[in-house]
C-alpha cells in the first residue's frame, strides 16, 4: 500500500507488456511474459496477497513460461508482427 | 489487415473510455469501509465473519486455506475437475494413445555422460536439486495451515522438479519416474480423494462436504479439529491431481503428443 | 487542474493502470496476427482482471490474512523488548477469547477466488498451446491471414 513502489511497478508492467506484444522473436516474448509474471507476483506480496503470490510466482512465472517456450521450440520461432 | 486494425482500435477506445469513466467512481483504494470490505447497513458482510469467526469453527490460522477447502470447498473441488478436463482435452487434442509412451530401454545411468560434455554441469546440478524441491513441496503442502501454501502451489512445485529433470537431460527420463499410466492414475486418485470425503459425510447422514461429523472416525475431540485434519486430507488430493495435471501438459506439449522426444 | 489530480487521480490511480492493461490484452487479442501474440495478450487480459480483483480487498495499514494464534509475535516482540514473559497467559491470545479486528486484516475473500481463477487460467493457456501447434501441423503457419488464404484459397488440407 505504499504509493511510490505501487506505482514504479505498475509503470514497469506496463513497459513489460508493451514491449512483450511488440518483439519479433517469439522466443523473447515468452521470455518478457516470465517477467510480466514476476512482477505481478511482487505488486501482490506487497497488497498483502500472500497466497496469491505465492501461486502466480509457480504457475504464472514457471509453468506458463515453460509452456509457451515448449510450443515455440515446436513451431516457428519468428513471427511477422 | 487495415480493417482489422481500424477495428480494434475503435473497439478499444470505446471500451477503454468508458471503463475509464466507471472507474472514477470507485470507493478509494484501500479504504476498509468500502462495500467490499465491510458491511453496508442492513445485510452482514460476509468476509468480516470468516476474518472474526474462521478460528473459532476450525482451528486453522491460515484464513485463506480454510475459506478455500471448508467454507468454499465445492468450488475447490470443481476446480480441480477443470484442471483434470484440461488435461483430457489436451490428450485428445494431440492424440497420444499410449503408442509412445514405451521408454528407450537403455542403462539406468545419467544419460547426459555419453561425450555430451555440455550438459555436465546443468545435469548435475539438477540432479543435485531435485530432491530438496520435492520436500520443500511435500512441505509447502503440509504447512498450508499455518502459512501461505497449500494443496496447489506444492503441486505445482512438485511438477516443476519432475519437469526440470526432463528439462536437463531427457523426457524418457521424467517419464521413466512417473510413466503415462502412472500419471494418469495419480490425477484420477487425487480427484477421488476430494470427493470421497464428500461422500463419507453423506454416508453419515450429513450434507455433502460437511466436515464436522467426521468427528468419529477422525477420532477428534471436538468437529473443529476433524475440519481442520479432513481439509488437510482434501488438500493432499487436490496436490496429487495438480501435479499429474501438470507434468502431463508439459510432456504433451513438448514432444508434440508423442511423448518420445521432447525437448 | 490540481483539485482534479487530487481528487480524482490519487485514490483512483492503480485503477486507471488496470484498465490500460486490459486494453492492452483486448487489442493484442484482436489487431495481432500472429498466434502466439494473441495468446500473450489474452494472458495480460486475465492476470489484470485478476488484479484488479485482488486490489478490491485491501485495506489501509492492514495485515496478511493469517492470524497467530500463540501470540508468538507478540511474545518474540517482549522478548526483544527486554520486558518480562507472563508465560503463558500471554501465549493465550487468541485460542477463545479475543477474535481478531477485522479492519486490521486484508479481505481474505478475494484471494480465494482468485487461486481458483490463476489455476484454470494455466489449464486454459495449456489447451490454447496444443491447439495451436495442431494448427501448425495442418496449415504450416502460425500467421492468421496465411491460415485464412489456405482455408479459402485450396480445400486440400482439410
Amino acid at each position: 500500500m505504499i504509493f511510490a513502489f505501487d506505482i514504479i511497478i505498475l509503470v514497469f508492467l506496463v513497459i513489460a507488456a508493451i514491449i512483450s506484444l511488440s518483439v519479433k522473436d517469439l522466443l523473447s516474448a515468452s521470455m518478457i511474459f516470465g517477467i510480466y509474471g514476476f512482477l505481478i507476483c511482487l505488486l501482490w506480496a506487497e497488497m498483502g496477497a500472500v497466497d496469491v503470490a505465492f501461486t502466480e510466482a509457480a504457475v504464472g512465472a514457471g509453468i506458463s513460461a515453460v509452456l509457451m517456450v515448449a510450443t515455440v521450440f515446436n513451431t516457428k520461432r519468428k513471427s511477422s508482427d | 489487415m487495415r480493417l482489422p486494425n481500424m477495428f480494434a482500435i475503435i473497439a478499444v477506445v470505446i471500451t477503454g473510455g468508458i471503463l475509464l469513466y466507471g472507474v472514477s467512481d470507485f470507493p478509494s483504494f484501500g479504504d476498509p469501509k468500502s462495500p467490499a470490505n465491510a458491511a453496508v447497513p442492513g445485510s452482514e458482510s460476509v468476509s468480516q465473519y470468516f476474518i472474526t469467526k474462521s478460528y473459532k469453527d476450525t482451528k486453522v490460522p491460515n484464513l485463506v486455506t480454510s475459506v478455500l477447502a471448508d467454507y468454499r470447498g465445492y468450488d475447490t473441488m470443481f476446480e480441480t475437475v477443470v484442471i483434470f478436463a484440461a488435461g483430457m482435452a489436451i490428450f485428445a487434442i494431440l492424440g497420444s494413445v499410449g503408442g509412445g509412451s514405451q521408454p528407450r530401454v537403455q542403462e539406468e545411468g545419467p544419460s547426459f555422460v555419453d561425450g555430451d560434455h555440455s550438459r555436465i554441469i546443468v545435469g548435475t546440478t539438477c540432479r543435485l536439486l531435485v530432491p530438496v524441491i520435492q520436500v520443500f513441496a511435500l512441505y509447502v503442502i503440509g504447512h498450508g495451515h499455518y502459512s501461505p501454501g497449500g494443496g496447489f502451489q506444492g503441486g505445482v512445485i512438485l511438477a516443476a522438479s519432475f519437469i526440470i529433470i526432463a528439462l536437463s537431460s531427457d523426457l524418457d527420463a521424467a517419464l521413466r519416474r512417473l510413466s503415462e499410466v502412472n500419471y494418469l492414475r495419480l490425477a484420477c486418485v487425487g480427484i477421488l480423494i476430494y470427493a470421497g470425503f464428500g461422500v463419507l459425510c453423506q454416508v453419515l447422514e450429513s450434507n455433502f462436504l460437511d466436515y464436522g461429523v467426521l468427528q468419529p472416525i477422525l477420532l477428534t475431540d471436538g468437529p473443529e479439529m476433524a475440519r481442520s485434519h479432513s481439509m488437510l486430507g482434501v488438500e493432499i488430493g487436490v496436490a496429487f491431481t495438480v501435479t499429474a495435471i501438470m507434468f502431463a501438459i508439459y510432456a504433451n506439449l513438448s514432444s508434440r503428443g508423442t511423448l518420445r522426444d521432447g525437448l | 487542474m490540481a483539485e482534479f489530480f487530487e481528487q480524482t487521480l490519487q485514490p483512483h490511480f492503480n485503477f486507471w493502470i488496470y484498465v490500460i492493461l486490459m486494453m492492452i490484452g483486448l487489442w493484442a487479442l484482436i489487431a495481432k496476427n500472429n498466434l502466439i501474440k494473441k495468446l500473450i495478450g489474452m494472458s495480460i487480459f486475465q492476470t489484470a482482471i485478476i488484479l484488479f480483483y485482488v486490489s478490491l480487498g485491501v485495506k489501509e495499514d492492514a495485515t496478511i490474512p493469517i492470524l497467530d494464534p500463540y501470540g508468538q509475535a507478540e511474545h518474540a516482540a517482549a522478548e526483544a523488548e527486554g520486558a518480562e514473559t507472563e508465560g503463558e497467559k500471554k501465549r493465550d491470545s487468541y485460542i477463545g477469547k479475543k477474535s481478531p479486528d477485522p479492519d486490521t486484516m486484508a479481505n481474505p475473500l478475494p484471494h480465494v477466488l482468485m487461486l481458483t481463477a490463476i489455476v484454470v487460467g494455466v489449464a486454459t493457456l495449456g489447451v490454447a498451446l496444443s491447439i495451436a501447434q495442431m494448427i501448425f501441423k495442418e496449415f504450416g503457419s502460425l500467421e492468421e491471414d496465411e491460415i485464412l488464404e489456405i482455408v479459402k484459397g485450396g480445400s486440400v488440407d482439410d
